[in-house]
């Protein structure tokens, strides 16, 4: 899309700048109250009052210009850059009125880089509730920008704000804040001169952070740092002196422009929440009742919906079966496609409810209550409270997740972060562990209340959390840090969640796993149904020459016989062969080479488990009986003991497995991305693939 | 006087910090010399804190606040 206008939307964290973006493009996207969730930058387009179109680009949310983290940094290095294809024309600084002080800080620096800037005051409704009076009009004038009052949760002011961007001038009029040439002038002057920059501030931001912009060449960053050992400039001691100079500006400026309720008010709604929900006892209480409802909900609230997925879809297969002339491509659209797709759509349910709730409580502001909650139990064990985001996350994906450890400043935290975030039981997980654990768990209440499934799924949960925190004990003495980390952290106030927001996430998420995890299974299906129907050499026509002897014809049903038939030929088939290479390894875990078969196919996706079994099972089975994978394991024997396949030493050895394996092609490249070096992945996958081992074994052993 | 020390509900007044590098991340949030500082709660385990700073609430590590000295 071709945009007249480019339009960057920056500003502090939790200031409703996601809110304000998605009411402009009607683009919506995941946002939360947590800090710093927008961590790519996102596009939309608008039309503006006059025709024209502005693209809308949404900046990471910071507080200042100085990164403090990855994220943070593409601020400035997207403003700064003037050759670049994003820069943009305009600037919105979205601002929270009930919180203009500090959140003028990011105002005063990105105004003095010289960009055209437009100010939207959100939260003008809040402001009011709180008592605190803005003088809008001298508000502007002291700051010589268009200041648009909005509520953007409300969709109030938003036109008058596209108007403002439509009527902005194409060059900075705004008021300087403050006099850039008091902090380092004479090492301001030479980058200037050297660089051909006109503009101090930017000469000075250069200075801060050269040696992370992508857009300076090796040999100007070299030079910049040559003019500072020159000037001897210390990037903490200038940053430290510009700072206090912005805030004497802001208060100031905030002098006869804001007025505040003198005396202190009463206690604000939020402290009230915050006194029950980090109190030293409920907190811990309420927080894990919420974990424990929300699995118990993922768990009931589903199974109505996916019974109903699950025998429409045996409904279609039984239907194809008899509509369809028999033959190799029926079998392969019924038993290889629909099958594996059966095995996807059924979860829709589950993971739709889980990202409700994740949703739900970033939105509302709890999760970093959670995060100040968990700080010193994690930091015990290596990690910090701001890992707690990632590892609740994990619990939907652990890709985002992986992304989202980028608001971890510290490295060491971070790398531990990224490194046991994938053992947190992920919703790729959730089909394998509800389908084994209906498998061999009773569908009993105990206590009343708890279900025994739901307790067991409860059990794998926790023992996931568990798992990752002593990986991440164990990490802490491996790595080496280098610089120190703090938790310097906004707790935002509380909001009421959005629902329109979290319908959206739900319907989105669930979107993406049948899009891009589908697609994976579709194909895998497809090759599988192929692996399993066909043979190497001539194996399939001496078993069909074998079982025409009359000893088998004359003695045997030819419902039985068929069913030896089709299990001899699938035992012989290239995927049984594979099955067959590897059961040696896989057998004291207790599992024989069909299961063999799923394993390997889950090292692409885990989800490809259900799919494979779907597969695995139907080619075996009879055609004339469709069953959903469920009844098929159910009734699945072993050939030798006529005893059933899936005992409880199995289905949980099996769980284990999942429970530990790194089996996700998407997780490891996700790695590789955020670390920038094949050894991460690498050492994850293998200590995870280890540990996988050990667990299996171990359980299969103790169970049996 | 320290920040850490302060117990919940008790304001002070920042007088000055004895760490350069965390003071450029205290003073960015809006947390600097003279401004009023109270604590609002203190985490379940006993650590980090919240304060409310600049009219929001801002929380940091028991350490951290140890580097704020209070007038």
């Amino acid at each position: 899309m071709k945009a007249d206008i480019r339009v960057a939307l920056v500003g502090n964290p939790n200031t409703g700048k996601s809110t304000l973006f998605n009411v402009l493009t009607g683009l919506n996207q995941k946002i939360g109250n947590f800090p710093g969730v927008t961590v790519d930058k996102k596009v939309g387009y608008t039309t503006l009052p006059d025709g024209r179109t502005a693209e809308i680009i949404d900046l990471p949310g910071t507080y200042s210009i100085y990164p403090k983290s990855q994220d943070e940094s593409i601020v400035f290095s997207v403003l700064a850059d003037k050759h670049n294809a994003h820069t943009p024309d305009l600037v919105v600084i979205i601002l929270d009125a009930s919180n203009l002080k500090r959140n003028l800080l990011l105002y005063s620096q990105v105004a003095d880089l010289k960009i055209p800037v437009v100010v939207a005051l959100n939260m003008m409704d809040m402001a009011k509730k709180a008592d605190i009076d803005i003088d809008v009009n001298l508000f502007a004038k002291k700051l010589g920008v268009p200041v648009v009052p909005i509520s953007a949760r409300k969709n109030e002011g938003t036109a008058a704000l596209k108007n403002a961007i439509s009527f902005a001038n194409k060059f900075a009029f705004q008021e300087d804040s403050i006099d850039v040439n008091t902090i380092a002038p004479e090492l301001v002057e030479a980058i200037g001169r050297e660089l051909n920059i006109d503009n101090p501030y930017l000469a000075l931001q250069l200075a801060h952070q050269h040696e992370t912009l992508k857009f300076l060449t090796p040999e100007q960053s070299d030079r910049i740092e040559e003019l500072e050992k020159e000037h001897s400039f210390n990037s903490q001691k200038a940053q430290g002196a510009e700072t206090i100079a912005r805030y004497a500006f802001i208060n100031d400026l905030l002098y006869d422009t804001v007025k505040k309720p003198v005396t202190a008010q009463g206690e604000t709604h939020s402290n009230k929440i915050d006194k029950i929900l980090t109190h030293k006892f409920f907190g811990f209480v309420i927080f894990f009742a919420i974990l424990m409802f929300m699995f118990q909900a993922i768990f009931s609230w589903s199974s109505y919906p996916m019974e109903l997925i699950g025998d429409a879809f045996v409904w279609v297969q039984d239907s194809l079966h008899h509509t369809l002339p028999p033959g190799p491509l029926t079998s392969l659209l019924v038993d290889g496609i629909i099958a594996g797709l059966s095995g996807v759509m059924v979860f829709i349910p589950q993971i739709a409810i889980l990202f409700a709730f994740i949703s739900i409580l970033e939105d509302t502001g709890y999760m970093s209550r959670v995060t100040f909650m968990m700080d010193k139990l994690m930091r015990k064990v290596g990690l910090n409270g701001k890992s707690v985001v990632p590892l609740i996350g994990g619990f939907a994906c652990a890709v985002p997740s992986i992304m989202g450890t980028r608001t971890i400043e510290n490295w060491k935290d971070r790398m531990i972060t990224i490194m046991v975030t994938p053992l947190v039981t992920c919703s790729a997980r959730l089909p394998i562990y509800t389908l084994l654990i209906a498998l061999v768990v009773p569908n009993h209440n105990v206590w009343w209340v708890f279900n025994m499934q739901g307790l067991a799924l409860t059990g794998m949960y926790v023992f996931s959390l568990i798992s990752a925190i002593v990986v991440a004990w164990v990490f802490k003495f491996i790595l080496k840090g280098k610089e120190r980390g703090y938790f310097i952290m906004e707790l935002p106030v509380y909001r009421m969640p959005r629902w329109n927001n979290v319908i959206f996430s739900m319907y989105d998420r669930s979107k993406a796993f049948v899009f891009q995890a589908g697609k994976v299974i579709i194909a895998i299906s497809i090759i599988l149904w192929v692996l399993a129907s066909y043979g190497p050499g001539d194996r399939f026509t001496k078993i069909d020459q074998k079982f025409s002897a009359p000893q088998y014809t004359q003695h045997m049903t030819p419902d039985s016989l068929s069913r030896t038939i089709s299990s001899a030929k699938l035992e012989n088939s290239y995927a049984g062969v594979l099955g067959h290479a590897i059961e040696p390894v896989i057998r004291p875990l207790g599992f024989d080479w069909k299961i063999g078969i799923a394993l390997i196919t889950s090292f692409a996706a885990r989800e490809v488990f259900v799919g494979t079994m779907a597969t695995i099972y139907s080619v075996n089975g009879s055609a004339e009986k469709m069953q959903s994978v469920y009844q098929k394991m159910k009734e699945a024997k072993n050939p030798d003991t006529g005893q059933p396949v899936f005992t409880l030493a199995v289905a949980f050895s099996l769980m284990m497995f999942y429970a530990f394996a790194m089996q996700c092609a998407s997780t490891v490249a996700i790695v590789f991305r955020e670390t920038k070096n094949w050894r991460w992945p690498a050492i994850q996958f293998a200590y995870m693939t280890v540990l996988a081992y050990a667990a299996s074994f171990i359980a299969y052993v103790v169970l049996k | 006087m320290r920040l850490s020390q302060l117990e919940v509900g008790e304001t002070g007044i920042v007088k000055e910090f004895t760490d350069l590098e965390m003071s450029v991340k205290l003073m960015e949030m809006g947390c600097l010399p003279g401004e009023e500082v109270r604590i609002e709660r203190i985490a379940p385990l006993g650590d980090p804190i919240a304060i409310n700073v600049a009219g929001y609430q801002l929380s940091l590590r028991k350490r951290e606040a140890y580097t704020v000295v209070l007038q």
